[in-house]
């Protein structure tokens, strides 16, 4: 039997109001999260994946505003209800949260025990010698040799792979049971990247942490994640085990991705997907993805899709898995490539 | 015949650590050589710092390096006078990483591609405005948007006309500084077959520097990887991605993801015991060449 899930997340939207109208950056987003397990939150610049985890963390600032709902963490019914109190003892205890440029999330005139003693102190009855004692201990856990010395270090002294450690570090100070991370290792070089990958997945085992790994690059999470949701213009498109998602794409926006990923037939042309993001402040009035689509046909433009399931545990923002439209053009390719419309299937494009 | 040969090119930086601390040098590029030929792709990989821009950089000249040779035809570009270089750099250019620094905001896109003609001196204004518009579409824009500025353009669409500047007086050789690595993931392979594209159609010498080692093997043929200063590996892109010879490359190599989750790479981590930073490069195979 599967445990209960740690995070439940049910239609969030996170809105802003603009000129050209309501934009929304988050738009009825439904996730979950058990403990001891890695979702993977991949989306290009824009796509709402970093808003989707503020939005959690009721961090995003007026005017925007997160509604929809709930967003049940831990036996809590709704975090979207609790009082700005009530959040704060869940931020950084609970769920905490490391970000992308390590340089900027540290402070550069305290020394990184400092740092990390700090989050302690804030959320613990603990003496300064303890939390000071702890933050070694932390320090250790995550890999920095010397961390007795290093202790000392002001972040400036530190290379961005070290610096990255100590914001991990410094999540796990209040044994959190959830971990955001966002973007962890885009600022990194790829050896640097890979060891930090591991290491996150370690710490995931060693706490039994759940872990929300953000990224833009599919090729990185393929084995670090358990589950997948791919975000496209504020909404999930595709939801579902990695195995499944890498074997066998759903929607053609992850087939677009995948297959965009250079190395696999070098010296060739990369498989692209044409066009661009679309502007949140004038997205098409169907699926916001139909523009770009080389499957599209004529159910698309109507309405966005609403998620259809795939296959067991799995599911697609996408008319093309829609059991109600039997005539649809069908999936003729599925090794990750978009493939042409058939072109027997005579609808107008 | 190379085109461009760099020849031991060394750059050092002074650099000075605190009020009463004696300056250090640091050796940014030290005895770096390799040869880029007519048409060809040649990459050039490392981590950050490890000399990779600076190098393209002082090959341009737009820092000095410290000492060696730059090779441009069998001309050397270190030696050159204003004037000459001046000359030299129509056939040589430079496609920047950031689509949105690399762009004068104030400027529109006609006068951004226009702007290497008018400085360089060439063809009359019709004639100008002739050319702006065959590059812009050449680079897949709409001459439609040639009044327009930088801000109303995707990161894409910036690099586009980043690319089209870079060609405007007609180059044999570009040198590609992470053209893709700010952009998103769905657009960096249009830019990429862009720049295939244009490699065919205009017989452009490519020296492709980035750190993305999926997209190195994708487009180069000939690979140099580079470590603290130093080229460390060198060869054909295929040979060296399947017979890595130094441990770094081999760290390297092993650190690239795999986007398959049954299919997980077996990291090999670098321990800089097994480098011997005194190894002079030496051909372990024909055209394979390691510092081991």
């Amino acid at each position: 039997m599967t445990p209960e899930p740690l995070l439940q997340v049910q239609d969030l939207v996170t809105s802003f109001p603009t000129r050209a109208g309501e934009v929304r950056a988050v738009d009825h987003v439904s996730l979950e999260l058990r403990r001891g397990e890695t979702l993977g939150l991949v989306g290009e610049s824009g796509s709402g994946k970093s808003m989707t985890a503020m939005s959690i963390l009721r961090l995003v600032q007026p005017p925007g505003v997160t509604r929809g709902g709930p967003v049940a963490f831990n036996g809590r019914r709704d975090l979207l209800e609790l009082s700005e109190q009530e959040m704060r003892k869940i931020r950084g205890a609970e769920i905490a949260l490391i970000f992308q440029e390590p340089m900027t999330a540290l402070n550069p005139v305290f020394t990184i025990g400092d740092q990390i003693a700090e989050g302690i102190l804030v959320h613990h009855q603990a003496s300064r010698t303890a939390a000071r004692d702890r933050a070694v201990e932390l320090l250790e856990a995550v890999k920095i040799p010397n961390a007795m010395a290093r202790a000392h270090d002001y972040p400036h002294q530190l290379s961005g792979g070290m610096r990255q450690r100590v914001l991990i570090a410094m999540a796990l100070a209040c044994q959190p049971l959830m971990l955001i991370a966002d973007e962890p290792t885009t600022a990194l070089d790829v050896t640097i990247q890979a060891e930090i990958l591991d290491l996150l997945r370690e710490m995931k085992e060693k706490f039994d942490l759940a872990l929300l790994l953000i990224t833009h690059d599919l090729g990185v999470v393929a084995g670090h994640v358990d589950r997948l949701a791919v975000m496209y213009a504020g909404r999930i498109v595709e939801e579902g085990p990695v195995r499944r998602i890498f074997s066998e794409p759903a929607h053609p926006y992850t087939r677009g991705l995948l297959a965009s990923i250079p190395g696999r037939t070098p010296g060739k042309r990369l498989a692209s997907i044409e066009g661009a993001v679309p502007n949140l402040a004038a997205l098409p009035p169907g699926c916001a993805f139909e523009p770009r689509c080389p499957l599209r046909f004529d159910k698309c433009p109507t309405a966005p899709p609403p998620p259809f399931e795939v296959d067991p545990g799995r599911s697609a923002r996408c008319y093309l898995f829609d059991p109600a439209i039997v005539d649809r053009p069908s999936i003729v390719d599925r090794s990750g490539s978009i493939g042409d419309r058939p072109a027997s299937s005579g609808r107008p494009s | 015949m190379a085109l461009v040969e760099v020849r031991h090119l060394v750059k050092q930086f002074t650099r000075k650590d605190g009020m009463l601390s004696r300056p250090s040098i640091v050796r940014a590029v030290n005895d770096v050589s390799f040869a880029v030929d007519e048409g060809e792709t040649f990459g050039l990989v490392g981590e950050s710092g490890s000399g990779k821009t600076t190098t393209g950089r002082c090959m341009l000249r737009l820092i000095e390096p410290t000492s060696g040779e730059v090779l441009f035809r069998g001309k050397n570009v270190l030696s050159f006078s204003r004037e000459e270089l001046r000359l030299a750099r129509r056939d040589m250019q430079i496609v920047f990483q950031d689509p949105y620094s690399s762009l004068n905001p104030r400027m529109t896109v006609r006068q951004i591609v226009e702007e290497p003609l008018v400085i360089h001196r060439m063809g009359t204004r019709s004639e100008r405005a002739d050319r702006v518009v065959e590059l812009i579409r050449l680079v897949g824009l709409n001459p439609g948007q040639l009044d327009r500025h930088p801000h109303e353009f995707s990161g894409g669409q910036r690099q586009r006309i980043g690319v089209a500047r870079a060609l405007a007086l007609n180059p044999s050789f570009i040198i590609a500084d992470e053209p893709v690595s700010a952009l998103d993931v769905s657009i960096q392979a249009q830019v990429v077959n862009l720049l295939m594209d244009l490699q065919d159609k205009l017989k452009l010498a490519y020296l492709f520097i980035a750190h993305d080692l999926r997209l190195v093997e994708h487009i180069c043929r000939r690979t140099a990887v580079m470590y603290l200063g130093r080229i460390v590996e060198m060869g054909e892109t295929a040979e060296l991605f399947s017979n890595p010879q130094h441990a770094y490359t081999k760290a390297l190599l092993s650190a690239i993801p795999i986007p398959d989750p049954d299919n997980q790479p077996v990291r090999i981590p670098l321990n800089p015991k097994d480098i011997n930073f005194d190894a002079p490069l030496r051909e372990i195979a024909p055209g394979h060449w390691a510092s081991t």
